[in-house]
């Protein structure tokens, strides 16, 4: 980094700036989760204070976790979001295995075909695909959201894994080849192992969007059974609109684990983000 | 798509490719297609017809569509346009801050501004109706802190602000992608560009506006085709904030809800998947307007800086 050095004004603003932006960012998501610790009177009479001994209530936890079907919910959102990154990180693996490693005709053709779908959305199939889950009669199945999911994480997958797997260094894989390994032995032990962190980074942003989108429980698997906790929690809290103090509550149970797996992936992430700076 | 060499046909490379290309050719790209084709059909007594264009010219010229579709289409370039000229200009500028030399926090401030986006649309778009009603208080309590609480209207109930609100809302969300981005572009600049910069006095603001951001703006056209694509394909903070109706009276409508109302239909609206089709097929034809202008006119145009 550089040298030069930093007057100190400057510095002062920039952490004004950044700590104003900060609170902006964090500001709801804490006053949520406050509140939804406080009696009905303290959320309305106090909103912007920390519950004290005298609003402390936990009325809002003992309602929702009395009322909605919380625990299967989150039970099928971790199916679904557990088989879909299997899928889509084995899948996309050998798909970029082969993109990378092997010279034949249409390679780029193969690429660019499977690219096409990081910039059109998947969501724009949906009436054909809805068609086509009925007509295999995967409707409200979590198999059907399976499918879909690996799908869409697929193209983004292939083209970050492609990008890694061409830096796996040609000596290794060749003298696996010279000691009389398959091509799949060189994948599965050689190469797999060693872009592990960058499986890691695709893991996380193909966790997120299947973690939250609504969409598709909404439109594939609304029933009861299949029920995502994205899905169970819109209509939980189309329900409860008047109970302040269950809503802010179920909002709370929505965002803690979300955070909980950021704060500990937070580096992970990041540093996949900024992998191609720091090469 | 297999392989066709000089040597044994290499059986491996089919074996890699199959599954990712079966499955999403199937769930993806065959369905795509299928919704195009859709979008040319009709129900006509209890079989699909083929109307060409006719679903089209519905969808543009009756009033009963028509009206509908101009808006969420108005409504949905004003949500873009908000999305430009507030979330990538903040997050180029927090970007920016952020990667200043020797700043402290500056992994805390990082992992602080990212947490929005990884919160679902059902949590975000809760959470801000419920600080904006003035049922609660906290919006006007907290404008009353800073003086200003006359300004204060129920913004996500008024038509002509609850489109801005919700965009803003947006923005709030996702901000954190362009400011990582650009973060990450950033970082990648070499010291000794910015070593030479500084040999000659070009330090501070000027370093930013002349040095830093002609080498970043590939990364800003990165991030300004990803906020097109994301926004003309948005729908589930509108529903969850608004509903399927995108109140108050459409003013929050934009092409997903238009689509999603279309296709199953809402209350007393019977859903009509042809019709839902040939908005699908809009919207599939301006996000790939989109992307081949940012392909062909803007990325061709943007020098790339190699080092």
């Amino acid at each position: 980094m550089s040298t030069a050095t930093r007057s100190l004004p400057r510095t002062i603003g920039a952490h004004a700036i950044l700590l104003t932006y900060t609170v902006i960012a964090l500001f709801p998501v804490i006053i949520v989760i406050m509140n939804s610790f406080k009696s009905r009177a303290g959320i309305f009479g106090a909103p912007l204070t920390p519950p004290t001994p005298k609003t402390f209530d936990l009325i809002g936890y003992t309602t929702v976790i009395g009322q909605g079907d919380f625990i299967h919910y989150f039970q099928n959102s971790l199916v679904v979001t557990v088989a879909s990154l299997f899928f889509v990180l084995l899948f996309g693996a050998m798909a970029a295995f082969a993109l990378s490693e092997y010279r034949f005709r249409g390679n780029t053709m193969m690429g660019l075909y499977l690219a096409l779908g990081i910039m059109i959305p998947i969501r724009l199939g949906t009436v054909a695909i809805l068609q086509l889950m009925v007509a295999s009669g995967l409707v409200n199945t979590l198999t059907a959201l399976i499918l879909v999911y690996t799908a869409q994480g697929l193209p983004l997958a292939v083209f970050i894994l492609s990008e890694f797997m061409k830096q796996v260094s040609d000596d290794l894989k060749n003298a696996g080849r010279i000691d009389g390994l398959s091509e799949y032995t060189i994948f599965f032990r050689l190469v797999l192992p060693l872009v592990r962190p960058s499986m890691a980074t695709v893991a996380v942003f193909t966790m997120i969007p299947i973690w939250n989108d609504l969409w598709f429980p909404l439109i594939l698997a609304p029933s009861e059974e299949t029920k995502t906790v994205t899905l169970g929690a819109q209509l939980f809290l189309g329900q409860f609109v008047t109970n302040w103090n269950a809503i802010l509550a179920a909002l709370s149970l929505a965002i803690m684990p979300v955070l909980i797996l950021y704060v500990i992936f937070s580096r992970q992430l990041i540093r996949g983000i900024t992998s191609g700076a720091v090469k | 798509m297999a392989a066709a060499s000089k040597r044994p046909f290499r059986w491996h490379i089919g074996v890699f490719l199959a599954p990712a290309v079966l499955v999403y050719t199937a769930i993806m790209i065959l369905p795509l297609a299928g919704t195009l084709q859709l979008s040319l059909f009709r129900n006509i007594d209890q079989s699909q017809v083929f109307v060409g264009l006719a679903n089209f010219r519905t969808l543009f010229g009756d009033p009963n569509w028509s009206v509908g579709f101009w808006n969420a289409l108005r409504n949905n370039v004003w949500f873009f346009i908000i999305h430009m000229l507030v979330q990538n200009p903040i997050g180029v500028m927090l970007a920016a801050l952020l990667s200043s030399p020797r700043l402290r926090f500056a992994a805390f401030y990082r992992t602080a501004i990212f947490v929005p986006t990884i919160l679902s649309f059902v949590i975000v778009g809760f959470a801000w109706k419920l600080i904006l009603s003035p049922l609660w208080g906290v919006a006007p309590n907290l404008m009353d802190l800073v003086g200003l609480k006359s300004l204060f209207t129920p913004w996500l109930g008024k038509e002509q602000y609850a489109l801005t609100t919700l965009s803003l809302i947006s923005v709030w969300q996702f901000v954190g992608i362009p400011m990582m981005l650009i973060y990450a572009a950033l970082l990648s600049i070499p010291e000794e560009v910015i070593e030479a910069a500084e040999c000659d006095g070009i330090t501070g603001m000027s370093q930013f506006w002349k040095i830093k951001l002609p080498l970043i703006l590939p990364s800003i056209g990165i991030i300004s085709i990803l906020t097109f694509v994301g926004n003309f394909n948005a729908f589930d903070l509108i529903y969850t904030a608004q509903g399927a109706l995108a109140g108050p009276n459409y003013s929050t409508d934009i092409l997903g809800t238009f689509l999603y109302r279309a296709f199953f239909g809402f209350q007393l609206q019977i859903g009509d998947p042809n019709m839902g089709s040939a908005i699908a097929t809009m919207m599939f034809l301006i996000i790939l307007g989109g992307v081949c202008v940012y392909l062909f006119l803007i990325q061709t145009r943007l020098r790339r800086y190699q080092f």
